[in-house]
């Protein structure tokens, strides 16, 4: 168990620490800078969908619905914690109702 | 530049230290909302596969990432091998390796001792945080922002494991279902300020939704679409990032 929980660490560790050398190494042009700066909101893109279709099982529109409130309520510049907590509260409703 | 701003005023150094590290912690609030019911969950089912408690804080502890801890107990459950269940975990957190990449490229003025343990702490929700927060980078002390915001979370996440498997589901189900949407509302909350901001933006990530959409109906590994998508929609970005948005 402990060899598998040192090999997770390694393989996970290796990736999230080899750029940390490679930007001080490497001199890249402008354009590799535009796609490493544009990599965060395909990010995040990638990590919201379709993942969140499957925040309650078998009803993916409620993940949907959790979803748009939080991005309505981020519109007007509420407070992240709000925003967050508004989603919960959404799908706890929708999940109980629905 | 941050050697410099090191060793000049030390006393307004460590005025700015308290002030990022307070920031720092708040800006991390909502990773931990969501850590807290996904760790409790976790230790929950890693007690289920058989790990002691000691071994569901150590995987949190060392390995710090939700979905391969998630795979991995999942995987011990079905009696998968070693190599199996290592190789799993690598090409789920490959993505990290985009994203570090990424968030160094922000921050190459700093110091590699700042740099290491920003990149050991990375996950999608810190990233995410850390990379919407690109001006803490280029301010004095503002590495504390980011230590601090990681270190919560980190603390949140194994807190979270540890009391899982020992106590067991302590949020009522529905209330923990409910609370699954948590980081999926962050990441829509750090999105959408941008997006306001630069329509572009959104165009990036909407392409990288349906990227990521597709590459997994094609590949059906989480892994690879994600960072497919992420390499992908990015690349968008050299032609649809206008040039001062990049030079901050």
């Amino acid at each position: 168990m402990i060899a598998i929980i040192i090999g997770m660490a390694v393989v996970t560790m290796i990736p999230r620490f080899l750029p940390a050398f490679v930007v001080d190494k490497w001199v890249y042009p402008k354009w590799v800078s535009r796609w490493l700066n544009a990599i965060p909101y395909a990010a995040l893109g990638a990590l919201i969908f379709p993942w969140i279709t499957g925040v309650i099982e078998g009803k993916p529109y409620i993940g949907v619905i959790g979803g748009l409130v939080a991005a309505v309520l981020a519109f007007f510049k509420i407070n992240t914690i709000i925003v967050v907590l508004g989603a919960i509260i959404t799908v706890f409703i929708f999940n109980t109702v629905l | 530049m941050g050697l410099q701003t090191n060793t000049v005023h030390s006393v307004d150094q460590n005025t700015s230290a308290m002030y990022f590290v307070h920031r720092g912690a708040f800006a991390a609030l909502p990773i931990v909302f969501g850590y807290l019911p996904i760790g409790i969950t976790y230790g929950v089912l890693a007690k289920q596969a058989g790990l002691s408690l000691t071994e569901i804080t150590l995987m949190s502890v060392f390995v710090f990432a939700g979905a391969a801890q998630f795979v991995a107990v999942s995987m011990m459950n079905a009696g998968a091998l070693f190599v199996e269940i290592v190789l799993a975990t690598f090409v789920l957190n490959l993505r990290h390796f985009v994203m570090s990449f990424s968030i160094m490229n922000r921050l190459r003025s700093a110091s590699l001792k700042w740099k290491i343990p920003i990149s050991l702490g990375l996950t999608d929700e810190t990233f995410s945080v850390a990379s919407l927060y690109p001006k803490e980078g280029q301010k004095k002390g503002g590495m504390w922002f980011y230590a601090s915001m990681i270190l919560v979370s980190y603390f949140a996440w194994i807190l979270g494991s540890l009391a899982g498997g020992l106590l067991g589901e302590v949020i009522p189900d529905a209330l923990s279902q409910s609370m699954g949407i948590a980081l999926y509302a962050m990441f829509i909350a750090l999105l959408i300020p941008s997006v306001r901001n630069e329509w572009r933006i959104g165009l990036i990530a909407v392409l990288s939704m349906m990227l990521n959409y597709i590459a997994y109906k094609i590949t059906g590994n989480q892994g690879w679409s994600i960072v497919l998508a992420t390499i992908l929609a990015g690349a968008s970005g050299i032609w649809l990032l206008p040039q001062e948005e990049v030079e901050e």
